[in-house]
């Protein structure tokens, strides 16, 4: 489904993303981990088109989109929820979710689209039409969520979901992305400091640090081998 | 009492105007928080195209077309051209359109002559509340509407609100913001020079605007410079105010009284009269 090669994201000096290379495929639940700075968040910016690589190639599905930005790359079927969410708080719920349609023409589909949104998120049905800055963090979290699946993505990328929520609900956000991958067959890419609950959920775990590729392993293998843990997740 | 109605009406006649222009000034700072210094040049150099078609074809509305398209063009090409290249620099960008300001003035000037040119009303503009009075509150009023429910109510005007409020996760959600930018400056580029047509009779002269946009800002700000439908509610209101105060005070207080409003409101309600918190987030 997607495939990293050899790919730098520079700021300046700072190679925030150093060659990484990852694949991902169809199906599966990718949790990246890492320290603060690791380079995670660039690693997803990069993949989405928000910030333009130095070097390296990200295809998608075959395709490449190295350089393609990030109005296009949410048209070849991929969707990022960015760290806190990125929900826009002038706009209502409803506002927010139809966003997350608007580039694809077919109104009844939209319209499909967000009465399955509301399924998945029973909270935000009851608060469409409120300004989304009334939202508690579990509900922005869940806002953000639902307006990347109003563009029926192929591949999801969540960065940092668990972010300040209390553990229930990070559960709960958890739950709804394996329950999507097994109804949808939604690829998802998750990056998260909270390695015990990506874990869970995952199939494999990518550990970046200093933005290299650093260990490559099953979720499995990392929560149980205490060696990997200790040395690579310090828990 | 028949003072008072007239006063009234005066200054929702000018009230419109100032809305009109403040509406132009609120589009652009909502999406790029720059002040458009720039805009009363735009809508001069509008009404005198207007003006010269005018003189060429002795008709009124070929010249009006003409103006706010132009306005449009040249709000369209400020953004691409000279706004874009300093866009991570807000403070660089307002120093670029103060610049603009002059150097059009100048160029209309240059062009057109300092002297002032009659410049003729849209309708008949004798009597109370005269049929060009008449035409400027619609015109303002259909123009206003219009464009609140463009923002409201349609796909466009979400994608422009998106790209104006949080451009990162609008472009994750498929809008180009760079081309609702471009939009955004064109509309209100058109939007001030309706206001500059219905403003500068009955005479055109380089710096007819100036006062007029003094009291647009004005109304911008006591809208709270990124709420358009407090703008368009704060011109009415100092339109009206500021010709009680001519009416009844003396005209040649009006300039402070509007400068004394302004102060008061950036001292007293810094987001406007109907404004929210002003913080945004980060």
């Amino acid at each position: 489904m997607l495939e990293i090669e050899d790919l730098t994201t520079t700021y300046g000096p700072v190679r925030a993303v150093d060659g990484v290379n990852l694949t991902v495929a169809p199906g599966a639940i990718t949790a990246v981990l890492g320290a603060n700075g690791a380079g995670k968040t660039t690693l997803l910016r990069t993949v989405s088109g928000l910030v333009r690589p130095r070097s390296g190639r990200i295809r998608m599905q075959g395709k490449d989109i190295t350089r393609s930005p990030a109005e296009l790359t949410v048209r070849g079927g991929l969707a990022l929820v960015p760290e806190g969410g990125g929900v826009i708080t002038e706009l209502t719920v409803a506002e927010n979710l139809r966003l997350g349609a608007l580039w694809r023409g077919d109104r009844a589909d939209r319209a499909h689209a967000l009465r399955e949104v509301c399924e998945l998120f029973p909270p935000l049905e009851q608060r469409l039409s409120r300004p989304a800055s009334t939202l508690s963090g579990g509900e922005r979290q869940m806002l953000a969520i639902g307006r990347a699946l109003m563009s029926r993505p192929r591949l999801l990328l969540l960065d940092e979901p668990s972010l300040g929520l209390a553990p229930m609900i990070t559960a709960r956000i958890m739950q709804v992305l394996r329950d999507l991958r097994a109804s949808t067959g939604l690829t998802v890419l998750l990056v998260e400091q909270n390695a015990r609950s990506a874990l869970s959920i995952a199939d494999d775990g990518v550990v970046l640090s200093l933005g290299q590729v650093v260990m490559t392993a099953p979720a499995e293998a990392l929560l149980t081998d205490e060696a990997l843990r200790h040395a690579y997740l310090g828990f | 009492m028949e003072q008072f109605l007239n006063l009234t009406l005066n200054g929702i006649t000018s009230g419109a105007v100032y809305s009109a222009l403040g509406l132009s000034l609120v589009i652009i700072y909502r999406a790029t928080r720059v002040v458009n210094f720039a805009q009363p040049a735009f809508a001069l150099i509008s009404a005198y195209l207007a003006y010269s078609i005018n003189q060429a074809t002795g008709g009124y509305w070929l010249g009006f077309a003409v103006a706010l398209l132009a306005g449009a063009v040249m709000g369209v090409l400020t953004e691409r051209l000279l706004v874009r290249p300093v866009r991570h620099n807000e403070l660089g960008a307002i120093i670029v359109t103060l610049g603009l300001l002059i150097v059009l003035q100048a160029v209309a000037g240059m062009v057109w002559s300092n002297e002032p040119h009659s410049f003729p009303y849209a309708f008949d503009f004798r009597g109370d509340f005269s049929p060009n009075s008449m035409f400027v509150v619609a015109a303002v009023a259909v123009t206003a509407l219009a464009v609140l429910l463009l923002f409201r109510a349609t796909p466009l005007g979400l994608r422009m609100r998106a790209a104006a409020f949080h451009p990162d996760a609008a472009r994750m959600s498929g809008v180009r913001v760079g081309l609702m930018l471009t939009l955004g400056w064109g509309l209100a580029s058109a939007v001030g020079s309706l206001a500059g047509m219905l403003a500068v009779p009955p005479f055109i002269f380089p710096n007819v605007l100036d006062g007029v946009f003094v009291y647009a800002l004005t109304a911008a700000v006591i809208g709270g410079l990124d709420n358009p439908l407090g703008t368009i509610i704060g011109g009415f209101l100092l339109g009206v105010g500021l010709s009680y105060v001519s009416g009844y005070l003396g005209p040649e207080l009006v300039t402070l009284a509007a400068l004394a409003i302004l102060v008061i409101v950036l001292a007293v309600r810094p987001n406007g009269l109907f404004g929210k918190a002003l913080a945004r987030s980060v």
